[in-house]
């Protein structure tokens, strides 16, 4: 019946009264959203060594999630339009204070102490840069002229330098990588893009040798030799491509994954996740990963493609593409093609904050799609 | 629609659009082939090898505990030590029933119920196959009958630990702190990696302040394990390197005989070695044993320190603010020589009042029912007798400016930088301050009381000494250490740039005046003279513990003993060429010098019979 909606919903994107165009909501992508949560508990219960606690914990972050992704959905698309730059400037004040009053673990200052709650900056701008990019860059000619690539580049630059400060490198590639989408998808020019890739490759030893902190060079060169860092990341890597291998077609069976039970594999209920999923479902479990994942982008590069508006269409490209990088760098890093840097997997990895910044996002697409068409 | 929808064209826009998208999309493809390339490539093309690895894969990475940097006073005695401590630890696993197991080991050695209770909370919180401590500090004949029914306790094992001991007790435990579990605020701000062979850290003291260098790097083990996760050989070790070890100031002789003299009063001592700044003595008393503290104390025990009346956690040396009362007289005695404010021939007549133009209400001096010190009041008589009237005129010509300004190069007012954590600044009032702390201005009336160290005015025990040292220095300006070497490595004296500048005249005027609080037949502190070798110069004070109205008389028969006041005492020895210097109080003791300085005479006994005695050997 599902597949009948989607048919339906990609030849007439609105002027329909059905229950989920007047809700605001995308099925696809719900369902897509459903599935992936309910495998990411399942995947969570057998990497925390069974705890019915953390799972628990994931899963009213999943529900909360879903309540706020419908809240958010229910908004014109006109709104985030036009508030956009407030809720950048908000955040951008929010990183600032965090370098000054931010209150932090194992050396990183990432959360603004609000008595009640902690609140991480740096989440917010995963949205707020994208959103500000899109509504700005719409607005002005397309493809953007010099000035408006400037402006967009000192926006995203900004977020980027002071979360790469607190250190959170991770955060930092994503804010980077949504304010590169938003350009591309805008029409950034072909000369741009070519100074772009040759400025990148000038700034690999200028990063090396100025910014990159030690522990950050570590990770890279544990990359290279894992055998070097025995209790650190080096040590991750080798057991997490040890859970990988062994696991082979189809896994050693849910919770029989002898890597992740047997305790070898550390952060095996956050960033390193997919190794417990792949030792124990092994690679019929990964592909079936990654065709949710991207039919998952799919209908969201199909959405981007029907909106109503030009901000609509950057937002939603944005997003999804942001989304795959998400998925990119993390199943990298876990299978050693990529350096160890704080990211985890959406909706499978342990962790609260994040799955709700997801599901935000996901809540403004859903309002994208479902915009009325205005000719 | 949009501002400049005039000059584009949507219809191109979308179709630029959907290339770029396009573009985007195949870019995603290729990048998620090249992770299935990889994910096939490990578990398909070389699943055998992995499979292997993971069937072998007994091998497991510890840490290797490193041991703690100990701590040494000057004469190398040690006073905290690493000792083994045997821990019962179960892996569940391991056991095929646990609540039997927990029985028969309840049978053989003693295992309370809350032991076990504490156990199954821990239990929580671990990771499969990780050894949970059951019981601490077993006895050498628990492990001996352990190792014997070994056979049928299988999943029970003792493990050894590295335990910080401090061997004299509550006689340090002001100055060296002590470590504690890692509590869960702070296993958010360490780094793991670095405590991953320990449980413990620095709370306090000098354990804290030092923590970076006393830990010491951790190590790493490779082990095998057989199928049940127990460890069968070690394959590859590097070691851990010890944290570095501390060797004090503190004389430990001179810490006893310090913390023995306060008997039962409550109170704080440091002693200060002149030329280097060395902490030589730091008492704070009562005191408390931090053993207790180590390997977690019991509520019972803690709310019993906690909620003592004489509050023995508190460390009073750098922590308590009193005011410092007539002790800061030869202090502003130098000043106002120096200033020209007064000079050794200006004399006063005292009748045991002082008026002040504009205010009705006299201030009084503490003999006033007596007719207050009578004719020709000079200086030197002002602090050998501990006349207010004198130091009041004084104070008000001196001014609050130059009082404050001299008070902080004393040292008071601002925290020494002491190496321990947690110092008062005390206050050293000045126009600047009230008008930011209070909001209002200064007045002459705050000027008097500050001239006899009353008022605003609060300083440390610590400052105390430091403000000795520096009268008895001649202006040498010092920074008080308690760490002489670090593994053996003398640290430099820390100086300030300038010695307070006072012309050397003065000081000797002082001095001499200071010699004659303890030597001359008026002085204040005459009561310790008898039968000294040597020559010790001093100046006692009072502090109120509550204000008493001008018209009331102080009598400590209507006020309780908590609200009796302190008495003070600075003091440094061998007057004519100063070793140690000395700032002490004992809380409600009254008077400086019957209540205080007797204890500044006991550690000067022992530290100058001491030093004679080393000196003769020297020769």
């Amino acid at each position: 019946m599902h597949r009948n909606d989607f048919v339906r919903q990609l030849n007439s994107p609105g002027g329909d009264r059905r229950p989920s165009r007047v809700m605001h909501i995308d099925i696809p992508l719900l369902l897509i959203l459903i599935a992936l949560c309910s495998i990411g508990l399942a995947v969570l219960y057998s990497a925390s060594a069974e705890s019915i606690f953390y799972v628990k914990r994931q899963a009213t972050f999943m529900v909360i999630g879903l309540f706020s992704m419908i809240v958010i959905a229910q908004f014109k698309p006109r709104l985030w339009e036009r508030w956009s730059i407030f809720i950048y400037l908000c955040g951008l004040l929010s990183l600032v204070a965090v370098l000054f009053f931010g209150v932090g673990a194992k050396g990183a200052q990432r959360w603004l102490d609000l008595g009640v709650t902690r609140f991480q900056p740096s989440e917010l701008m995963k949205i707020a840069v994208p959103m500000t990019l899109a509504s700005y860059l719409s607005k002005r000619h397309i493809p953007p002229r010099f000035k408006h690539v400037s402006l967009a580049v000192i926006a995203t630059t900004i977020p980027v330098l002071l979360v790469a400060k607190q250190p959170d490198l991770g955060t930092s590639l994503i804010i980077f990588s949504s304010g590169f989408f938003a350009l591309f998808l805008a029409g950034l020019g072909k000369r741009y893009l070519l100074s772009t890739a040759l400025l990148a490759m000038a700034a690999v030893p200028t990063l090396w040798f100025y910014v990159m902190l030690d522990y950050q060079k570590q990770r890279v060169l544990t990359l290279l030799s894992p055998e070097q860092d025995k209790l650190g990341a080096g040590w991750n890597i080798m057991q997490s491509t040890t859970a990988i291998g062994s696991g082979g077609w189809s896994g050693k069976g849910w919770t029989q994954g002898t890597q992740s039970q047997l305790n070898f594999l550390p952060e095996s209920h956050t960033d390193f996740i997919i190794a417990v999923l792949a030792e124990e479902f092994g690679l019929i479990g990964v592909l079936g990963m990654l065709v949710l994942y991207l039919l998952l982008i799919g209908r969201c590069m199909i959405i981007s493609l029907n909106a109503q508006s030009m901000f609509g269409r950057i937002m939603a490209g944005t997003i999804s593409l942001t989304f795959f990088v998400y998925i990119f760098v993390n199943m990298g890093m876990v299978s050693g093609i990529l350096p160890v840097v704080g990211a985890p997997l959406p909706f499978i990895s342990y962790g609260g904050t994040a799955i709700v910044t997801l599901f935000l996002g996901f809540g403004i697409l859903m309002a994208i799609s479902t915009e009325p068409k205005r000719i | 629609m949009r501002d400049s929808a005039a000059f584009s064209d949507p219809a191109r826009e979308r179709i630029m659009f959907a290339r770029r998208l396009l573009v985007t999309a195949v870019v995603t493809l290729l990048l998620t082939l090249v992770l299935i390339v990889r994910y096939f490539d490990l578990q398909i093309s070389r699943y055998e090898d992995f499979a292997t690895q993971s069937n072998n894969n007994r091998v497991l990475v510890r840490p290797v505990a490193p041991s703690r940097g100990l701590i040494y006073d000057r004469n190398s005695k040690l006073i905290a030590d690493n000792r083994p401590s045997y821990n019962l630890t179960i892996v569940p696993e391991r056991s095929r029933d646990l609540e039997k197991l927990l029985a028969d080991l309840g049978d053989v050695i003693s295992i309370s119920e809350r032991d076990i209770k504490r156990f199954r909370k821990r239990l929580q919180q671990r990771r499969p196959y990780e050894q949970t401590s059951l019981r601490f500090n077993l006895s050498e004949e628990e492990r001996a009958t352990l190792a014997v029914n070994g056979h049928r306790l299988v999943g029970a094992e003792t493990s050894a630990r590295l335990k910080r001991f401090y061997p004299d007790g509550q006689l340090f435990a002001h100055v060296v702190g002590y470590v504690g579990r890692i509590n869960e605020r702070e296993s958010q701000t360490i780094e793991t990696v670095k405590y991953s062979g320990t449980d413990s850290i620095g709370k306090i003291g000098l354990e804290k302040f030092y923590e970076q260098q006393l830990l010491g790097e951790v190590g790493s083990e490779q082990v095998e394990t057989n199928a049940l996760g127990r460890v069968t050989r070690v394959l590859d070790k590097t070691g851990s390197v010890s944290g570095d070890n501390l060797t004090l100031h503190i004389d430990s002789n001179l810490q006893k005989v310090g913390l023995d003299a306060f008997k039962d009063k409550r109170g704080a001592l440091v002693a200060i070695e002149i030329e280097t700044g060395g902490v030589l003595a730091m008492i704070s008393a009562p005191s408390y044993d931090p053993n207790l503290f180590v390997t977690g104390i019991s509520q019972k025990n803690y709310d019993n320190l906690l909620y003592s009346k004489d509050r023995p956690l508190f460390d009073r040396a750098i922590r308590g603010q009193y005011p410092p009362g007539s002790t800061i007289k030869p202090m502003f005695g130098l000043t106002a020589l120096q200033h020209r404010v007064v000079t050794p021939s200006y004399k006063i007549k005292d009748n045991g009042y002082f008026y002040f133009k504009g205010i009705e209400r006299p201030w009084r001096d503490h003999n006033f029912a007596r007719g207050g010190h009578g004719d020709g009041v000079d200086l030197a008589k002002a602090i050998i007798e501990s006349c207010n009237i004198y130091f009041y005129g004084l104070g008000v010509k001196t001014g609050i400016d130059r009082l404050s300004d001299y008070g902080g190069q004393f040292g008071l007012g601002s925290t020494t930088g002491i190496d321990l954590p947690g110092e008062k600044p005390g206050i050293m009032p000045s126009r600047a301050w009230k008008k930011g702390s209070r909001g209002q201005s200064w007045y002459n009336g705050d000027t008097i009381n500050t001239s006899i160290g009353q008022g605003f005015m609060l300083s440390t025990p610590l400052q105390l000494a430091v403000m000795s040292a520096r009268i008895a220095s001649r202006g040498e300006v010092r920074t008080p250490q308690l760490v002489k070497a670090i593994n053996g490595i003398d640290q430099p004296t820390i100086t300030a740039e300038k010695d307070i500048s006072i012309s050397d005249q003065h000081w000797d005027y002082v001095h001499k005046a200071m010699q004659n609080v303890v030597h001359s037949g008026r002085g204040t502190a005459r009561s310790i003279n008898k039968g000294l070798t040597y020559r010790i110069a001093g100046k006692t004070g009072t502090a109120q513990a509550i204000s008493i109205d001008a018209e009331d008389k102080y009598d400590n028969t209507k006020i309780a003993k908590r609200q009796w006041d302190h008495a003070l005492f600075i003091a440094f020895a061998p007057a004519d060429d100063p070793k140690i210097a000395i700032g002490l109080i004992v809380e409600n003791g009254e008077h400086g010098g019957s209540a205080a300085a007797p204890i500044a005479r006991a550690v000067f006994d022992a530290y100058m019979q001491s030093n004679s005695s080393t000196a003769l050997v020297e020769r």
